[in-house]
């Protein structure tokens, strides 16, 4: 037979056991899986300083209060002899009501400051000498089409971009809304019918990074995939060479094709009707919010 | 129905099975006038309780299904024991049998067992409405339900955004079963609150004032404020769904001029609320709980009150951190950032409070207290990882992944669902006269706890992987196979521990200890004065209240006597009279709701026909109430040995 001490002592142990292991999940962080743990360009890096700043001031936190509740049960415990103060009436202190209402205002004065920050400078460009180059995403039924104004070239669930540029990723859907995400790259951003959304992205170094939806879209959802490939800005133009040279253009009845429910793989395009990024915004509902399309600079 | 292959086959089989058993039982028993008179036509809350409790157990069991075969699904990648539909209805049936099937009725079931007693009120304000209120949940449980059996359930999430759930790209009848079920057991929940508000304003025993209430009974204030405010919003979003979807308007169809996003706003404006008001009545718990058991007084009552509103207004200010990444703007999105992150300032401020109510008292570690400490842990992980995905830009990273999956479920779980089974242990001998094994109960608690951190802690792992929720599959070159994987076993062990505590009630409805004296843990507030279970009318005399803890102080001060009442003095007592219209209008509420899924208008509209019919007729009732007749109330306070 056991004392309940023991058995108390033995609970409280799976509750220490438990968090270990907790722990020890989290630490396996370190590897290369943990996407959003190496970022491989500005904005992604920026986020995580965020994240780790808020893990360690909320971990300052917990971590007294939870072994003080430890050493509380222990210590308080209901058994003769225990020999620790009991005082059944004592229920008020101002002080240390203070403290512990003060404690977290500071902290989250301090994280709230960050978070400001950083939430303003993520709408500008990571990178202000080089000239952004811009990349509009339209999500369908279950694939990723980007267009490339600048180059004039297309591609279906794939985009190369050029390293240490800046891009702007500018976000619309033609059907359900979706959630741009390329974890590596940084956060994402919603894709929404009649509305087109920017978002900056930047890739330091040469890489194929995955992306997917991130916002549930029906039946085709979890095969929506698709992959960013960072290379120099030289393989960048050479890509885009080869693409306009090989690929078909995208016609208007081939883009009609894409808007129908499916699951493809990727595809390239050496060119795409005038304005239809534009045209799509404006049917699925932006010609009624003429100052969102103003925003988006889609009214000229 | 026909056309669903064996898995559905097999839950129609059972389903039919369970409901002839049933049916048989009854009969075979002679039960059924027994379920007319003293059940289905109640209007006394704790019965009302009770059956709350039932059928919250119920859809939490429902709720753990799903939620184990999509565990199960997810356990090895490119997976494909169930189609990308089938998870899709699973993952929507999961989240809203869970919010608003199990949580919801569950705290319901706290309010109407706990509130009047420890109030020393007779019964609610409106009893009458509670009835109501309760069949509409119960027949909106029970219409949901229903939706995978004829037709299909909905399959576009629990949040049910449009365009995705607009009739062009979902023309079944799952997403109407989810408008109407949600929207008939959302106007209950809108009675529910405003019964319990006017209950404690109105009711309280002479000499309670405010602040002398039980912090239980402030955390419902806290709650009903936020159901009364809150609920209404969804109401709107989903009769606007519902007049897109059935009637064709274009509220929110962007292709004519509407706008998703107003659905979106709406529903959150109720959806981060609705996560408040299920967790603040777990915290009026657990400070009930943590008073009794380290026979101390609440540490800090006055800061427990404040906080308790305080998050009650704070929660109206947060809704936005849902679409952080909807383009929303900087100073939008730093605005509902911070607002979030203060929701932590008050909980933290609890979370002290009670450790420091422990501090210097005598802690018994009883079932209820486990689960509380179990909590703590939880809470303070769920709610530190709250903070960290209330940070904007960070949120960027975590919006829809998994370690948005695993914050939710630890505060879902951690906070709620440990606060309701705190509660239910707590109160269990008061509403049904004996106490839950303890041994049972601690295997429930061990195997319940180290599966809630094996399932979620590699949770929140995956989200730094990149892993999106409601994925009904993924490829194996991502290398999510393992965490998920051992995801899985934790969702298991979780089965587990709930499958100990339908044991537990089982072995203790015969072998549980008996509570003979109505107070079995020494408790503090007014239900410890009165027998388990108490008499119909709750109090013979209404106590007159002089101090916060006020049964505690009596006992303190050897004046229990003062509570008994007294032959000489007893007067008959005035109660509401059971009622068959509360169940009628359930089940004409839910006819109306049939038909309006299967665009059926005739009965659609005949239903709610019935619905006026039934309202009118009560309007014209006049003897709502009877006397119960002092011999009565004798022979029922001798018979518990308190003449």
């Amino acid at each position: 037979m056991q004392t309940p001490n023991q058995r108390r002592r033995r609970h409280s142990k799976s509750f220490l056991l438990a968090l270990s292991a907790a722990t020890a999940v989290l630490l396996t962080g370190c590897g290369s899986r943990f996407v959003v743990l190496h970022p491989a360009g500005p904005v992604g890096r920026e986020e995580l300083h965020l994240i780790e700043l808020s893990a360690i001031l909320v971990l300052a936190i917990i971590t007294p209060v939870f072994l003080f509740m430890v050493y509380v049960l222990i210590r308080y415990r209901d058994k003769p002899g225990n020999k620790a103060p009991y005082q059944p009436k004592w229920s008020e202190n101002r002080t240390m009501e203070l403290i512990w209402w003060g404690i977290p205002i500071v902290i989250v004065a301090v994280l709230g400051g960050f978070t400001a920050k950083t939430t303003f400078a993520l709408v500008h460009p990571p990178e202000k000498s080089v000239k952004p180059i811009t990349i509009q995403v339209t999500s369908l039924d279950w694939k990723w089409l980007f267009q490339y104004p600048g180059q004039q070239v297309a591609t279906v669930n794939y985009a190369d971009i050029p390293t240490g540029v800046p891009v702007r990723f500018q976000l619309t859907a033609n059907g359900p809304m979706n959630s741009f995400w390329v974890p590596q790259l940084g956060g994402q951003e919603y894709t929404m019918p009649g509305m087109s959304m920017g978002l900056w992205l930047q890739a330091d170094k040469a890489g194929t990074y995955y992306g997917h939806g991130a916002n549930f879209t029906g039946k085709g959802f979890a095969h929506m995939y698709f992959h960013v490939v960072a290379k120099s800005q030289t393989q960048f133009n050479q890509w885009v060479k080869k693409i306009k040279a090989t690929s078909p253009r995208l016609t208007q009845s081939a883009y009609k094709q894409l808007t129908d429910p499916s699951v493809v793989g990727t595809k390239s395009y050496s060119g795409f009707p005038p304005n239809l990024y534009k045209d799509v915004v404006s049917k699925e509902g932006g010609k009624y919010m003429n100052h969102m399309m103003k925003a988006a600079g889609l009214n000229h | 129905m026909w056309n669903e292959g064996p898995m559905i086959w097999t839950s129609d089989v059972l389903i039919l099975l369970t409901s002839v058993g049933i049916i048989g039982v009854l009969t075979h028993f002679k039960k059924w006038k027994w379920l007319w008179d003293e059940w289905l036509t109640t209007v006394d809350h704790k019965k009302i309780g009770i059956m709350y409790l039932i059928a919250a157990l119920l859809m939490m069991f429902r709720g753990g299904v799903d939620a184990l075969l999509m565990r199960t699904q997810l356990a090895v990648p490119n997976n494909h024991l169930l189609t990308a539909e089938h998870y899709d209805q699973i993952f929507t049936t999961h989240g809203t049998i869970m919010i608003l099937f199990m949580a919801m009725p569950f705290i319901f079931a706290m309010f109407n067992i706990v509130v009047p007693l420890q109030i020393g009120a007779r019964d609610v304000a409106f009893p009458y409405l509670n009835a109501i209120s309760f069949w509409l949940f119960f027949f909106a449980a029970l219409l949901f339900n229903l939706s995978f059996v004829f037709g299909g359930s909905p399959d576009a999430g629990w949040v049910s955004y449009p365009p995705l759930t607009e009739l062009g790209f979902d023309k079944g009848p799952g997403e109407n079963f989810y408008l109407l079920a949600v929207q008939i057991t959302g106007i209950g929940s809108i009675g529910t609150g405003i019964n319990f508000l006017a209950t404690i304003f109105k009711m309280r025993a002479p000499g309670m004032k405010l602040m002398k209430m039980p912090l239980f009974t402030w955390s419902v204030v806290a709650a009903s404020i936020v159901i009364i405010a809150a609920f209404p919003a969804l109401a709107i979003a989903l009769a606007l769904l519902l007049l897109d979807r059935v009637f064709g308007t274009h509220f929110f169809t962007m292709l004519h001029g509407g706008d998703p996003m107003m659905f979106v706003n709406l529903f959150w404006i109720w959806g981060h609320p609705e996560v408040y008001i299920v967790i603040l009545p777990a915290f009026g718990i657990f400070s009930e709980v943590v008073a009794t058991f380290s026979k101390k007084r609440i540490f800090g009552y006055s800061s427990m009150v404040a906080s308790l509103l305080l998050i009650s207004v704070i929660s109206y200010f947060v809704w936005a951190h849902h679409f952080f990444t909807m383009g929303a703007g900087a100073n939008v999105n730093t605005f509902f950032a911070v607002a979030s992150m203060m929701v932590a300032i008050p909980t933290g401020v609890k979370v002290f409070n009670w450790l420091f109510t422990m501090y210097r008292g005598r802690v018994t570690m009883s079932l209820p207290m486990w689960w509380t400490a179990s909590f703590v842990l939880n809470f303070l992980m769920g709610g530190a990882t709250g903070v960290m995905l209330a940070v904007a830009p960070a949120d960027y990273q975590y919006h829809n992944s998994y370690f948005l999956i695993a914050h939710f479920h630890q505060t879902l779980i951690g906070g709620t669902v440990y606060g309701l089974l705190a509660g239910m242990y707590y109160w269990w001998p008061k509403m049904f006269g004996f106490k839950l094994d303890k041994k049972l109960g601690m295997w429930a608690m061990v195997l319940f706890n180290i599966g809630f951190y094996v399932c979620f802690m590699p949770q929140y792992a995956l989200g730094f992987m990149g892993m999106q929720r409601r994925m009904y599959t993924y490829p194996a070159g991502m290398g999510w196979g393992t965490l998920n994987f051992i995801s899985t076993i934790g969702a298991y062990l979780m089965g587990l521990g709930f499958l100990f505590i339908v044991i537990e009630v089982i072995y203790s409805i015969k072998y549980g200890e008996r509570d003979l004296t109505g107070d079995p843990w020494n408790g503090r507030t007014l239900e410890w004065s009165l027998p388990s279970p108490a008499p119909h009318y709750n109090f013979a005399v209404i106590p007159t209240v002089t101090e916060r803890d006020y049964w505690w102080e009596l006992k303190e001060n050897n004046r229990t006597h003062e509570l008994r009442p007294k032959a000489e003095t007893l007067k008959s007592i005035e109660m509401p009279k059971n009622s068959a219209r509360p169940f009628l209008m359930g089940v004409a509420f839910f006819f109306a709701g049939f038909g309006f899924v299967f665009h059926w208008l005739i009965l659609g509209f005949a239903a709610l026909a019935i619905v006026a019919a039934i309202m009118i007729h009560r309007a014209l009732e006049v003897h709502d109430e009877y006397a119960v007749p002092v011999d009565e109330i004798l022979e029922t306070e001798a018979a518990t040995g308190r003449l």
